[in-house]
């Protein structure tokens, strides 16, 4: 073997627990990393560009694409009617056409595609079709919907105890609504599938997803395929953030149907402004509150309705919403709540996944009315939520049934609030507040609590297969999918670390339906959990196999369970056999050297008609503090310095989970303050490009950024003890909000609440200043503190 | 039409390039037919970075060599005739293998995680290793923060990238050969212009402004391009045919920045970088809006003569020029006139410009003893984002009075305007908050504004007013405030400090 087979990680370097870099760190900054577009293109490779509605809401009378046929390099069209199998790429429910069949419900719905000799002919050869409209009523406002029980799946609600008794009789009361915008993932590579027909019909998609086996079957039932006749391919993906969970299966469909049509190899790439008109965001959700609580600020009761924008079909919508439910409490016990979810059926893009799925808009809504409240009742917001965080006697279990086993907010609150100066820091901005004409500062301290788990038990499953070679190198193939959050090099690790070896001999293939069959979304943080565990369970029943072989080839008597591997070694008694020694004798003994592995999280119920059980196997925990400077003339705002501390458990990778803290952070600030989708009246999506929607830039990042991971390994068996921590840390941008919020309140007299709405702009935050400062010269000066929340529309 | 070979470096290698239309992109041209596909497509409009690469080319009379990042989506490779085109996949070449130290620190830091956009970051990353290798600088946060304002990144919330940014120059330094490159570049050079056609288009890139006049005035038909950074989204974005192309970019005399007669004279085919660094030079109050103007990659291939040419509403180039008086010239065979710029801009997108003539130079009044000049946009973002209202001022003060004042916005209006009756308002009186008020009363009848999705009407006139306000509290006689004060990204500097 040659000294340099395995050279990037020394030997002395632990595999777990240690920050690695990224597995194929070297290769992204190379430009050497692979994606989907730069795969070399086969022979005959056509490309393809879809056509899209230019009507919210129509009946289409004619589509006319002789035009488009007619342009040189054009091979071809695909309509509705040229879909053999079902024309849907719906996820749970079958209302999402892959091409829009007789009616269209929001611009941007793709209509047909056309296939060419190059993707630039395609594109400009759309443009030339005619389609005839009959406009039908189109609803654009999801509180329209609602006014007409418009919606995507049934209403949902929640009730525990008598809220609305405990409602009534409560000493203080608040009463108001509230609005947070959606926010486009911005995957910075766009949806993309690349399908080749292969012989017997059968058919080879590369495709940009989180969710291979949901490509595998839509793929086959538009092509009446079995699903043995699909094989899809996903070596990583620039980027997802929910966005490629369902809503990569339209250009799966449209790719394959293609490739199968012309029977060449067809690659369909959407425009980054056709990806933002044609797929769905997250979903924007309006709140109506009402909440009781006595003079201390403790919450008493609560009742909340939300409606999301799920668009024109129901997509992953009905789980968002259930997800939104299951996280309004966040980290504060609700002895007596009633939480609805309406999903409202509305003429634009078809809402979907987006880290956190539903989770950030269900926990912000609670974190601003318990901001509300201490305004209210003139105390520091954070002493309001440490009075209501979950602990004590009676105070542990969620209103969706779920025993709170694993709390460690009020420790990690403490530490955070010690360690960031919390106190002092607010002294001194109140300070510098008094001070300052202008500009005027603000802090927040939030709290997250995020379960993990898809709250649909069946999805908690993962495999994965281990193989090691005679060589003593190691490939696993899991059905996780690697979008950048690390969850190949953190398998990786696993197999390392299981195997007692060092993290340069495993590498980590391309997720690929015909290797692990069946598998779930890489979704709802769970990739690494699921997938780990399953290549852990792989990994250990090859070692188990060495084991044996060593101790029975290496002395009497010896208990395979006393080997160990470690250090790229086998140690049996006195003896240590290298690693890859061993694995030359397993290979001569004819000992099999690869293995698959399976894992289901356990203890894992739901009733979805009731909405209670124990959705989640245990909570991920973080809060934050952030300081920021607002402009009181503009509305423009910086944030100064935020402070994260999070958990996430014994950490596998400290440096890639730190990763996934700030860049949540940062994602979720970008969400809440300027990220703002805007539809024209004619229900045209204006904003569809980085030059119209803005995601956080370099400035954006604050000059002082502390992010810690709390010491903490987790209570439940999960994989070395780790927790989840891609969705999590999104929630944590609450404290720049918040923190806008409080330095607005700062020009009142810090207790008339700011109506200020999401994304926070500088046009609402000015919005918000205003209605503060009106508020503040109208009310009496005895009055000012009772002031009440109001909602700007 | 015969047509000659475009010839370019890329990655050090000479190439000659024909066959291929005019506007098709360097992007393109690397990805499909060089097979090159460390470059990404992001957007396709120079708004996300994932495209950046670095052209190198000699400028000045000692013919220095000066790297810059542009975005390769929007640049037509015809334009890179002369020059050097790096791209992602040079530099493990330079080591011959392994990581360039500016990809060894981003592996370190942690600064990639889908890796999607990191190839531009790199490539931005190294432009900034190689400025500040010749000069010996280290570049402190905020100038690595604007080195890398261009580029988009949805993962790592940046912190990662920016300390990347600092510790590439604690790896054993890797240089670049200078004098060879320099050497290739001037055996490519050529005495006269390019002339390029591909079917019925064509490019021409004339070398001297008598050529390009002559040219212009037989092509009145012809776009005339500068930096790209406009006209590279009418081809993808619109689909538009440009047909004939004048490109201005290797014109000598229009690369030109000088002082004459009191004013800073900015040929049409400056780049915005340099342009506003002299302007800067002459008025440093411009730093914060330089600085949130597009993108460095953006500013490297756009031009000033582009941005004023083009005479978008939004441009945010123009109402600073237009309240410190500035004026145009224009140049044809008939010769060359100069109006001011205000003149210039009829309607929307609508310019005092006959068809054979071309923008030659913008001249700029300098600073008078006593003058007030700031100049703000406000938009969702700091960094590369269009203005929701883009606000300029220009006054002395006098014996406590205002005198002169020059007021304009961009985003209030179908034009860059100016706001007269607000200026009306102003004149003669003490700049106090009395007139203060009357001159925000008038602001009010200046502009009817629009809503659109970078704001509300209501919202663009009250942060115009906002605007005013914050220049009178910097500027009146009495207890005047401090720029951190007044602004937060000026207080944002303030705490940005060296990681």
């Amino acid at each position: 073997m040659k000294a340099d087979v395995f050279p990037r990680v020394p030997h002395a370097v632990p595999a777990a627990h240690h920050a690695h870099p990224h597995e194929s760190a070297h290769l992204h900054v190379s430009g050497a990393a692979t994606y989907v577009d730069d795969i070399r293109e086969l022979a005959g490779t056509a490309h393809a560009a879809l056509g899209l509605s230019a009507k919210a809401h129509a009946r289409i009378v004619s589509i006319d694409l002789d035009a488009v046929r007619a342009v040189p390099g054009v091979i071809g069209v695909l309509t509705a009617a040229d879909i053999p199998g079902s024309n849907d790429c719906g996820p749970i429910i079958h209302d999402d056409p892959i091409l829009a069949d007789g009616v269209v419900h929001y611009i941007g719905q793709p209509v047909f595609a056309v296939i060419a000799d190059s993707h630039d002919t395609a594109r400009r050869a759309v443009r030339k079709a005619r389609i005839e409209y009959d406009p039908l009523p189109a609803v654009l406002d999801p509180l329209e919907a609602k006014r007409q029980e418009r919606f995507v799946v049934p209403p949902m609600r929640l009730v525990r105890g008598e809220p609305a008794a405990r409602l009534a009789a409560a000493p203080r009361r608040l009463k108001g609504s509230w609005k947070v915008g959606g926010q486009e993932q911005f995957y910075l590579e766009g949806q993309i599938s690349y399908a080749a027909p292969k012989e017997d019909g059968c058919i080879h998609l590369w495709c940009s997803t989180q969710h291979p086996t949901e490509m595998q079957l839509v793929v086959s039932h538009a092509l009446a395929l079995a699903s043995n006749q699909v094989v899809v391919e996903m070596r990583r993906m620039g980027g997802a953030f929910g966005g490629k969970e369902s809503q990569s299966a339209l250009f799966a469909s449209v790719a394959a149907v293609a490739a199968w049509k012309f029977g060449r190899p067809v690659k369909l790439r959407p425009d980054r402004d056709d990806d933002m008109m044609i797929t769905g965001k997250r979903h924007d959700f309006h709140y109506d509150y009402e909440v009781g609580f006595d003079d201390e600020g403790r919450i008493l009761a609560v009742c909340i309705e939300m409606t999301a924008r799920a668009g024109f079909s129901a997509d992953l919508s009905g789980p968002v919403g259930t997800r939104a439910i299951c996280h309004f409490d966040n980290a504060y016990f609700l002895s007596d709540a009633d939480i609805r979810a309406l999903c409202a059926r509305t003429n634009t893009q078809s809402n979907t996944a987006f880290r956190g799925f539903g989770g950030p808009q269900g926990a912000v809504a609670i974190e601003y009315i318990m901001d509300s409240i201490a305004r209210a009742v003139g105390r520091d917001p954070l002493d309001v939520r440490k009075l209501n965080f979950y602990g004590g006697e009676g105070r542990n279990t969620t209103p969706y049934g779920q025993t709170v086993a694993d709390n460690v907010i009020h420790e990690l609150v403490g530490e955070l609030e010690a360690e960031s100066g919390y106190r002092a820091r607010r002294a001194a901005i109140a300070a510098f507040n008094a001070a300052s004409p202008v500009l005027k500062k603000g802090l927040a301290l939030t709290p997250v609590k995020f379960g993990i788990s898809f709250n649909v038990a069946h999805y908690n499953q993962a495999g994965a297969l281990v193989h090691i070679y005679t060589d003593g190198s190691v490939l696993v193939n899991h059905g996780g999918a690697e979008m950048g959050q690390g969850l190949n090099t953190k398998v990786c690790q696993v197999v390392a670390n299981e195997l007692g070896i060092s993290l340069g001999r495993v590498r980590a293939t391309a997720a690929d339906t015909s290797k692990v069959a069946n598998t779930s979304a890489t979704a709802a943080s769970t990739g690494a959990d699921l997938n780990g565990k399953a290549a852990e369970d792989a990994a250990r029943r090859i070692r188990l196999r060495l084991a044996e072989l060593a101790a029975s080839s290496h002395g009497e008597g010896i208990d395979p369970a006393t080997v160990r591997f470690a250090d790229d070694h086998v140690f049996v008694g006195d003896h240590a056999i290298p690693f890859g020694e061993l694995v030359q004798q397993a290979y001569v003994a004819r000992v099999q050297l690869w293995s698959d592995g399976f894992y289901a999280t356990p203890g894992l119920n739901w009733d979805r008609s009731k909405l209670t059980g124990r959705p989640f196997y245990y909570y991920a925990y973080g809060a934050a503090v952030s300081e920021v400077l607002v402009d009181t003339l503009t509305g423009e705002w910086r944030l100064l310095r935020a402070d994260l501390l999070h958990d996430a458990g014994n950490s596998i990778n400290p440096a890639i989970d730190a990763g996934q803290v700030e860049g949540g952070f940062i994602q979720g600030m970008g969400w809440l303050t300027m990220e703002e989708l805007w539809w024209n009246k004619e229900g045209r999506l204006m904003t569809h490009a980085p030059s119209t929607y803005k995601i956080p830039a370099t400035h954006d990042c604050p000059p002082e950024f502390r992010v810690r991971l709390f010491r903490n390994r987790n209570r439940e068996d999960t994989i070395l003890g780790s927790k989840a921590v891609g969705e999590p840390p999104l929630l944590l941008s609450f404290s720049a909000l918040l923190a806008i919020r409080d330095a607005i309140a700062a020009v009142g007299d810090g207790r008339i609440d700011p109506p200020l709405r999401a994304p926070a702009t500088p046009e609402a935050i000015l919005d918000a200043v205003d209605a503060v400062r009106a508020q503040f010269s109208a009310a009496p000066a005895a009055a000012r503190s009772d002031v009440a929340a109001e909602a700007l529309a | 039409m015969n047509t000659q070979a475009i010839r370019f470096l890329l990655n050090g290698e000479p190439v000659e390039v024909t066959g291929v239309a005019p506007t098709t992109s360097l992007l393109n041209w690397l990805r499909v037919h060089q097979r090159l596909t460390g470059t990404k497509e992001g957007c396709a409009e120079g708004d996300c970075g994932a495209c950046t690469v670095v052209v190198g080319e000699l400028e000045g009379e000692d013919d220095a060599l000066r790297l810059q990042t542009v975005n390769a989506c929007i640049q037509f490779v015809p334009a890179l005739d002369g020059k050097a085109v790096f791209t992602v996949e040079y530099l493990r070449r330079q080591t011959g293998g392994g990581l360039h130290p500016v990809q060894q620190a981003m592996v370190d830091c942690h600064g990639s995680q889908c890796g999607f956009c990191t190839p531009g970051f790199v490539m931005s990353l190294w432009e900034l290793y190689n400025d500040c290798s010749a000069s010996g600088d280290r570049p402190d946060d905020n100038r690595i923060r604007s080195a890398l304002a261009g580029n988009l990144c949805r993962c790592t919330g940046y912190r990662p990238i920016l300390e990347a940014g600092a510790r590439m120059f604690d790896l054993p330094a890797v240089g670049l050969d200078g004098p060879t490159l320099r050497a290739q570049l001037l055996a490519l050079r050529r005495r006269d212009g390019l002339a390029y056609a591909h079917g019925e288009n064509s490019f021409h890139a004339p070398r001297t402004l008598a050529d390009l006049a002559a040219l212009r005035s037989r092509h009145p038909e012809a776009t005339i391009l500068a930096g790209c950074t406009d006209i590279g989204l009418w081809v993808n974005k619109q689909f538009r045919e440009l047909g004939a192309l004048i490109y201005i970019g290797q014109v000598a005399e229009l690369r030109q920045i000088g002082e004459a007669g009191g004013a800073l004279r900015i040929g049409a085919g400056v780049s915005l970088s340099d342009a506003y660094a002299a302007l800067c030079r002459h008025y440093p109050e411009l730093g914060e809006l330089w600085d949130r103007f597009a993108s460095p990659p953006v500013r490297n291939a756009g031009t000033l003569g582009g941005n004023i040419a083009n005479g978008s509403p939004i441009g945010d180039s123009m109402p600073v020029l237009i309240a410190l008086g500035s004026r145009i010239v224009l140049h044809s065979v008939r010769g060359r006139r100069t109006l001011p710029l205000q003149d210039f801009y009829l309607d929307y997108m609508k310019r005092d410009l006959a068809a054979d003539e071309i923008v030659e130079a913008v001249e700029v009044p300098l600073p008078v003893p006593g003058l007030q000049v700031r100049s703000w946009k406000v938009s969702k973002r700091y960094d590369s984002d269009i203005s929701a209202v883009c606000g300029a001022f220009a006054l002395r003060i006098e014996d406590g009075r205002v005198r002169e004042p020059r007021i304009a916005f961009g985003g209030m209006a179908a034009t860059p305007k100016r706001a007269a009756r607000t200026e009306a308002a102003l004149d003669g009186r003490p700049w106090d908050e009395e007139t203060l008020a009357h001159a925000l009363l008038a602001l009010e009848l200046d502009y009817a504004p629009l809503t659109d999705m970078r704001a509300s009407a209501g919202y663009r006139r009250r942060a115009a007013g906002g605007l005013l306000r914050r220049f009178f509290l910097e500027t009146r006689p009495e207890v005047s405030l401090a720029a951190a004060q007044t602004r937060v990204f000026a207080a944002f500097d303030a705490c940005t400090v060296t990681p």
